[in-house]
Parts: structure tokens; sequence; C-alpha cells
């Protein structure tokens, strides 16, 4: 019976201890309270801690990266577009015995992170224009296929001086001191979507087939343009052929023509005379035929002995 | 821990012997048992008890990492060690915990789309229902429809497990923000043809948002699915594609027609100048032939002047005269030759 005694008291001794122990793990962190009144320092750190049971109460609050995703709305950019913006944030509790003091527990404080990064993201997009926050530099954009060259586009985008990294940033910067008195530190806040509203969508759509109509007209009057300018090309070429060949041959044929001509002339002028008669009795052989009469008087040298056989009545001359 | 299963088989021999029977106790038979051997030696329930408190605690203080995991041991909460891969033990139950991460796993997220059944034939669940993670604006304030997949592992479990809170949402969160920064300063080509560029760059941006954040993550890679224009864009799209095809056609055809008239009249240039060459041969070659028979002949004749030029008369008169059709013979004294003329005429006219 002594051992029973002493058993007892040790039993409630053990369940007072194991009431009063309590674990923080890895990711929580700690505060304490009395009577709903926060008692010394947050527990910050993991392990194994005590309080005293049932007087006492442990408060868990997460120590990790927390997450916010923003109320998807319309927003209207400067230049009267309406975006579609989605936005989320990272945010941490910094001071555990601020938070549980004001905003009470992750629920409240979502609610109070609706409440502060909502508008200033309304308030940095619709103060800049559209292209701001859509784009992050001004980075040259390859925008034009194979050779399509539109300078007048360019311009038209304009330049960004902002970029969608500093409004961010800036949507932070403005949230930041405001929650801050709740013991959250704001991360990070980023723009998970974007998109245009189903009506300006579809004026966009519309403007994109534009576009690349007016691409596609470009491309097949290049076509035209380059198969005219080959066309031309192979009428010229032909003429340039042609006519050379043409004047090579005129040039060849002439040289001959001279070559001849002078071989001729130097064969022909020694006897020129001989030339003439040979050339007369060829061209008579030539050109008479059954259908030339010949009239010939009986003086001529031809018939100069059908009169008579004597010589000194005719006969040739002695030349 | 053998002297716990030495011990087990021990009470179980002291237990069982009054049984016997096959199959498994039920559990009133069991504690009738525990209540009967009260009865046999005192304090044995006690052993029993310890023992059952004693199992308990054994079976919780094993465990074993799979190959591709490691154990993330927890003291009262605070991290200890990491594991490896094999049979370890820890503290039982209560006092430490373990927690298995895939560490070589590759995780894949999947963005606007979702793969139904992945097989041969994977289907995909339609794009249409995923157009909110998948329509982006781009640089040039069109709009483009991206879907994409990244892979990652978890390279520092520690991060992973305790730095951020609903790690997976996080995740999906920074990939669709950094691929929408990206596609934001790209324009509506570049993200259509240069979809690697775009997965790279995308993935650099992601790996510094996760490492930012602590979440312990590795991309391992970002790869970009079938970019496109919206549906109602996308004919248009196409026309841009004919029309460039249509281009490169009309060219070719030009170049056909070129292709099949100059090389002929090539040919044919060359032919006239042929031509020409040959003429020059033969007429020069025919004035040497002339020239050098007309020299010859002119020597022999210019030996015996006179009588060669008779005979070369003679003879040719010989060669003409009985060819030619009519001939008449007039006196040289005969002074009027029209009635001679018109005689052969009528006769003619006769005929």
């Amino acid at each position: 019976m002594k051992m029973k005694l002493l058993i007892i008291p040790l039993i409630i001794i053990a369940i007072a201890v194991f009431s009063g122990a309590y674990v923080v793990n890895e990711t929580e962190q700690v505060v304490i309270t009395q009577f709903g009144k926060s008692i010394g320092k947050a527990k910050l750190q993991p392990g194994l801690y005590f309080k005293i049971p049932v007087i006492q109460q442990a408060n868990y609050f997460p120590k990790n990266l927390l997450e916010w995703d923003g109320d998807a709305g319309q927003v209207p950019t400067l230049d009267k577009t309406f975006l579609y913006v989605d936005t989320f944030a990272r945010w941490k509790i910094v001071d555990p015995l601020m938070f549980f003091q004001t905003v009470n527990n992750v629920t409240g404080a979502l609610a109070r992170l609706d409440d502060i990064i909502d508008p200033a993201v309304r308030n940095f997009v619709t103060s800049y224009p559209l292209i701001e926050t859509v784009r992050n530099s001004n980075r040259e954009l390859d925008k034009f296929e194979m050779g399509v060259d539109r300078d007048d586009e360019e311009t038209e985008l304009g330049e960004v001086t902002t970029g969608r990294g500093k409004i961010t940033r800036g949507i932070m910067q403005q949230a930041q001191p405001k929650l801050k008195d709740f013991g959250i530190e704001l991360v990070d806040v980023q723009i998970k979507r974007l998109n245009y509203v189903e009506q300006v969508r579809k004026s966009v759509y519309s403007r994109m087939i534009a576009e690349r109509k007016q691409i596609a007209q470009k491309f097949r009057s290049e076509g035209e343009g380059e198969a005219r300018v080959i066309e031309g090309n192979r009428g010229k070429e032909l003429k340039r052929i042609t006519s050379e060949a043409y004047r090579t041959a005129q040039e060849i044929m002439g040289k001959a023509d001279a070559e001849s001509t002078l071989i001729y002339a130097k064969a022909y002028e020694e006897g020129p005379e001989f030339y003439s008669f040979v050339k007369s009795l060829d061209v008579y052989d030539k050109t008479m035929d059954k259908e030339s009469s010949l009239l010939l008087s009986t003086d001529s040298d031809f018939l100069q002995y059908f009169k008579g056989y004597n010589p000194e009545s005719g006969g040739l001359p002695q030349n | 821990m053998a002297w716990d299963w030495d011990k087990l088989n021990e009470q179980r021999k002291g237990g069982g012997g009054g049984g016997g029977q096959s199959g498994p106790p039920r559990m009133d038979e069991i504690l009738e048992k525990i209540k009967g051997a009260r009865g046999k030696f005192p304090g044995g329930s006690w052993i029993i008890i310890g023992l059952i408190v004693v199992l308990f605690l054994g079976s919780s203080c094993f465990y074993t990492v799979g190959v591709d995991e490691v154990g993330i041991v927890q003291r009262f909460g605070k991290y200890i060690r990491t594991t490896q891969p094999g049979l370890s033990f820890k503290l039982p139950k209560g006092i430490e915990k373990v927690t298995k991460v895939k560490v070589k796993y590759v995780f894949k997220e999947e963005f606007g789309f979702r793969t139904l059944e992945a097989g041969v034939r994977t289907r995909y669940a339609s794009s249409s229902s995923y157009d909110n993670e998948s329509l982006m604006l781009t640089g040039d304030l069109n709009v483009a429809v991206v879907p994409w997949i990244v892979q990652y592992r978890i390279k520092n479990p520690y991060d992973y497990l305790f730095k951020v809170n609903n790690i997976r949402a996080t995740f999906r969160d920074l990939a669709e923000s950094s691929m929408r920064l990206i596609v934001g300063d790209s324009s509506i080509n570049e993200v259509i043809s240069k979809r690697e560029e775009i997965a790279i760059k995308a993935a650099a941006l992601l790996q510094k948002l996760l490492d930012e954040a602590e979440t312990g993550i590795k991309v391992v890679t970002v790869e970009m699915k079938k970019t496109n224009v919206p549906e109602p864009v996308q004919s248009s799209f196409n026309e841009v594609n004919q029309a460039v095809q249509e281009k490169e056609r009309m060219i070719y055809q030009a170049r056909e027609a070129y292709n099949k008239v100059i090389p002929a009249a090539k040919g044919n240039a060359e032919k006239t100048i042929k031509d020409a060459e040959g003429y020059a041969l033969d007429r020069v070659n025919r004035a040497k032939g002339d020239a050098s028979r007309f020299t010859e002949r002119y020597l022999a004749y210019s030996k015996s002047e006179d009588v060669t030029r008779r005979r070369l008369y003679l003879e040719a008169m010989e060669e003409i005269l009985p060819k030619l059709g009519s001939k008449y013979i007039v006196d040289a004294d005969q002074k009027n030759l029209l009635p001679l003329l018109t005689l052969g005429r009528t006769e003619g006219g006769i005929k």
C-alpha cells in the first residue's frame, strides 16, 4: 500500500507535466496567453516548451512564408483599356504578438491584406498606360517575320519607362508600411495573370486579324514583285544573249568578207584585163539560155570566118 | 531488440498454452486469458501492458527511407537530422517524427492544359477550360495561348518542408507569374516561333523567384507546349503562312520560266556565232581558192597570151551558143534590124 500512495502523486505530476508541455514545430511560432493576456516573449524557435496547464494557453501561428491570392478584378489602365488583373502576394508573420493582438488569426490577416493590397494594385495599374503593366523592359521585340518591315508600328507601342517589375515593387512599397502595424511583413507582390476583359479581347482579336491580313498581303505582293523582277531579268537576258550573238556573228562575217575581198583584190590586181575577160565569159555562160536570142553581126570576131576564109577580109584583129 | 521478441515468444508460450485452437484469437478470448493470467501470477498484467508499450514504441522506432527519398527527422518539432535511404532508427513516436521527402523524383506541373491519361497516345483535357492559365498578353499587346509544363525536383528538403506554407500553390503562382513576365516582354512572333528561348528565360526567372522564396525547389526544365494564337485569330495567322508559301511559289515559278528560256537562248546564241564562223571560214577559203586559181591561170595565160585568149573565147562560145534559143546572123551591111526581131516574135506567137 505504501507503493500505491507514492504512485498516485507521481501520476498527477506526470499528467501536469504532460498537459503543460507543448511542441513548437519548425513552421510555427507560439504566443502564450494567460486568461487572454499574452505572457512573455513569443516562442520563435522550434522545440519542446512548458506552460502552466489549464491557466495558460498556447496560440500557434505559422512562421513560414504565407500566400495571399488577390481577388481578380477589372482595372482600367491610364489609356482606358480594361484589364483583368490577378495578383498574389507572399507574406510572413514577423511579430506574432502584435499579429495576435491586431488581427488574431490568419483569416483575419487575409482580410486586411485584401483591404490593403487590392487598392494598391488598382492604384498602380490605373495610373500607368497598358504597356507599362504588360512589359517589363524596353527589350527590342522581334515582331516581324522574314523581311517584313513596318517601321510605323514601332512608335505606336511607345516606350516602356516603368515596366511590370517596378509596378509590382511600387505596389509592395505602398502596401508594406500599412501592414507593419499588424506584425506582417509583405515579402513580394506579383501579377499572376493579366488579360484583356472579354469586350476588349474581341476588339484586340479583330485588330490582330487585320494586322495579319496586312502582313499576308505584303508577302503576296512581295512575291509578285520578285517574280516580276525575275521575269524582267529573263527578258533582258534574252535580248542581251541574242543581240550579243548577232553582233559577234556580224563581226566575224564582216571580217571574213573583208579578208576575202583583200584576197580577191590582191590576186586580180595582177591581171585586171584577164580577170574581166575570164569573168565575162563566165557570166555569159551563166546568163545565156534557151530563152535568150542572139543577133550576131557578120563582122563580129566570132563570125569573122563566116563570110570567107581570107584572113584579110576578116579574122581576129591583132591586138 | 532481440530480447523483445524473446519475451514475446515466452509470453506467447505462457499465454497460448491453454489455447491450442487454430485461427486468430478473438478479443474477448485474449481479455479472458489476461484476466486468467492475473490470477496465476500477480503483476503479470503489468508485464503485458509494459510489453505492449514497448512493442508500440519499438515499431515506431524504425523506419525505412526509399532510394529516391531522404528522411527529415524532427524532435519535438525541431529539425534534428536528415537520413539517407535504408533502415534507420529514431526515438519513439511523440518525441521524434520523420517526414520522407522524394528528393530524386522529378515532379511535374502543367499549366494551361491537363493530361487526362498519359500513354502512347496521351489524351489532354480540352484546352479551352484552362484559358485563364494559358491566355497571355504579349509585349506587342496581342494575345497568345501558351500552355507549358515545369518539371522540378526538391533540392533542399528542409526549405521545402518548413519555409513555405502551401508550397504547391506558391510554386504554381510563381511559375505563372514568371512565364507571364517573359511573355509580356516578347512579341507574338517570338512566343510562337522562339519557344525554346522563352522557356529558358522563364526557367531562369522562376528559379530566381523560387530561391528568393526559399522553396528548396530546383527547376529541372520548363517546356513549352504548342503555343498559338487564340482560336478566332488562328485562320489569319495561317493566312500569313500561306502567303509566305505563295510568295515562294511565285518566285519559283518565275525562276522556272527563266530557266526554261535562258539556257536555250544561250545555246542559240552559240549556234549563231558558230554559223558565222563557218561562213567566215567558207568565205575566206573560197577567196583563197579562187585567188590561187586565178593566179595560176593568169600565169599560164601570160606565157602565150594571144592563143590562150582565142582558145578561151572560142571554148566559151562553144559552151554558150548551143544553149541559146534562136540565133540570127546579120550581115554587117544590114542596117535595119527591126523586121528580123519581129519575125522571131510572131513565130513564137503562132506557136
